[in-house]
């Protein structure tokens, strides 16, 4: 049953995602940006939160997932740290995602190749 | 006679060929859906160790799915798979890793410095700026109402 | 030499195109022109580290095979005229570096073989050359990473975008009295209509090409039907039917004798090229193999090439600036008997 609503939820946020590049002029870099601040709107106004715990992996693996773990983060430092909390918690709770882009790119670009298409 | 630019904008909006929307959403949501079930595999993997917290095992999922996309890119492999399945790739954290991966593939020829170093967010960097700027903003309205309160 | 009213040049003794080559990459030797060729490369590296000196290596060995066919060596050329779509056209820089001849380097977006026909036939017509070469290329992988996204980046097309040509064309022109000759030239103004889109060129180019056969026809007295084939590069499937229309409307017809070198090069279907080819090595490729060489063996008599350009870079496409283009035409003919006036 988790997977199901994993693969509804998760295939409707991307195929909204597609009616937008298709529909509209909004560039794929844009509307990416677009669906992390949303995540982070969406978390803060409350909703996001019961929705991970609805749909699982269909939530937190789209990139509005993201933006949901950046305002957990800065949810929980602020309790803890206050003010400061507003500038640590973001990155605190990404840290793993981020790094581990930066690290995997830079192995990638030492190993591979890029190859024409 | 030279036609005007207001009635040329019309002309070239009749010429253009849409894209084929509802076959492209439809790739979309079922290769998006299947990432998302490959991710709540790896969350129930995750989950069961003792050692994780929920919070800790959502980014353990990130950290995997980053790790498979980077594989994926530097195989050449992302981006025919892409071209069929548009935001299907590009919504997941699969797209935002494939953004970082090829930047850092195409710009070593520049220097690992100099190219790789610099532009490795050339594409996903404006992801990182406003999610982490949204996050700051509500991060102090946060604050405010805790000291209000 | 005569200049007319809106400045298309006639020539007194038309200059010729003693020899042409062309060579392409991979997926271009896969589309309808494969015959027409003189080489296809399957590595689109040149056997060279990065890809911008793999089109530098493209462009050497397309202008070496030119010279060579015409039976002349690097140094009986006195001037050269060649470009690219790369920042401070690199690519036309280092093949001149090795070629050791004169050089002027031309930006002039996908119009550039119009433009360095038009400057070689200048020269040489002139007598200010005895002969002089024309060349322009492109590189899929150099113009993806400049102008838009890392090689591996997965993104989806829109129906109307272009896929930048591996390739280049080089035409060698001469005061010899041989066919075929350069009988006039139009260059082209710059129009601009205020199309943004970078996935839609074809539509911003075609008002330019409208506007430079416009003038090519006033000043010439010409019409389409003295000619067997009317070409511009690259205006791809989208931007060819937006020009039949405009010119239509401007009581220029265009329908029968009228190709696209966008269009030409890829089997838009069985490819998957979306709206067809662009660069300067497209209509570069197109111009220097299958058309140079019909008119050569006469099945194609005369031509009215013209190249169309997009003078656009990323940075002001940011600015939300609109893109400028631009048309040069070039009167390519078997017969130096003027027809018209």
């Amino acid at each position: 049953m988790q997977y199901l609503l994993a693969f509804l939820i998760g295939g409707a946020i991307c195929a909204a995602g597609q009616l937008l590049i298709d529909k509209t002029n909004l560039t794929p870099a844009r509307i990416l940006t677009g669906y992390v601040v949303i995540g982070v709107v969406l978390t803060g106004a409350g909703l996001y939160g019961p929705f991970v715990s609805f749909a699982g992996a269909g939530a937190t693996v789209p990139i509005l997932g993201f933006g949901y773990s950046l305002a957990r983060g800065v949810e929980q430092a602020v309790e803890r740290s206050g003010l400061l909390g507003a500038f640590m918690g973001g990155f605190t709770a990404t840290s793993a995602g981020i790094a581990a882009a930066i690290i995997f790119a830079v192995a990638a670009a030492l190993i591979f190749r890029p190859t024409r298409k | 006679m030279q036609i005007g630019s207001a009635d040329y904008q019309t002309l070239v909006k009749r010429f253009s060929k849409n894209s084929r929307t509802a076959k492209n959403t439809l790739n979309a949501f079922w290769t998006g859906g299947l990432i998302c079930i490959l991710g709540q595999a790896l969350l129930d993997l995750f989950d069961s160790q003792k050692h994780l917290t929920h919070d800790e095992a959502v980014a353990a999922v990130t950290v995997v799915l980053v790790l498979l996309s980077a594989l994926a890119t530097g195989a050449g492999l992302y981006k025919p798979v892409a071209k069929f399945a548009g935001a299907g790739t590009l919504i997941p954290v699969t797209g935002f890793a494939n953004a970082v991966v090829s930047a850092g593939l195409e710009f070593r020829s520049e220097g690992l410095v100099t190219g790789l170093g610099i532009k490795l967010f050339t594409i996903a960097g404006p992801v990182i700026v406003y999610g982490s700027a949204a996050s700051f903003i509500y991060g102090v309205i946060l604050w405010i109402i805790k000291t209000l309160a | 030499m005569k200049r007319k009213k809106r400045g298309t040049i006639l020539f007194s003794s038309p200059p010729s195109i003693i020899a042409n080559a062309a060579v392409v990459g991979k997926t271009e030797g896969e589309g309808p022109l494969a015959a027409h060729f003189d080489a296809i490369c399957q590595d689109d590296r040149f056997c060279e580290k990065t890809w911008e000196k793999a089109e530098a290596s493209l462009q050497k060995q397309t202008l070496s095979t030119a010279i060579k066919k015409a039976g002349l060596s690097a140094d009986d050329i006195d001037m050269l005229f060649s470009g690219d779509l790369l920042n401070q056209c690199v690519a036309s820089g280092y093949c001149a570096r090795d070629m050791r001849i004169p050089f002027f380097g031309l930006y002039g977006a996908c119009s550039t073989m119009a433009e360095a026909l038009t400057l070689a036939a200048v020269m040489t017509g002139g007598g200010y050359a005895e002969r002089a070469a024309a060349v322009t290329s492109s590189h899929f992988c150099t113009a993806e990473r400049q102008f838009r996204f890392p090689l591996e980046y997965g993104g989806q097309r829109t129906p109307t975008s272009q896929r930048t040509v591996t390739g280049c064309g080089a035409a060698i022109l001469s005061r010899t009295r041989k066919p075929p000759y350069i009988l006039c030239c139009t260059p082209g103004r710059v129009v601009d209509l205020g199309i943004k889109d970078i996935n839609n060129m074809g539509a911003a180019m075609a008002p330019a090409a409208c506007d430079t056969l416009v003038s090519f026809f006033s000043d010439t007295g010409l019409s389409p039907s003295s000619f067997d084939l009317i070409l511009t590069g690259d205006l791809g499937a989208a931007g060819a039917d937006l020009l039949l229309e405009t010119a239509e409307r401007a009581g220029i017809s265009l329908r029968s004798n009228y190709d696209d070198c966008g269009r030409m090069i890829f089997d838009s279907r069985a490819q998957d090229t979306h709206s067809g080819g662009s660069g300067c090595g497209c209509s570069g490729a197109v111009i220097c193999s299958y058309v140079l060489n019909q008119m050569r063996i006469g099945k194609i008599a005369s031509v009215l090439f013209v190249g169309t350009g997009a003078l656009m870079s990323p940075t002001v496409l940011n600015q939300k600036e609109s893109i400028p283009c631009i048309a040069h035409a070039v009167y390519i003919s078997n017969s130096t008997a003027f027809k018209g006036g």
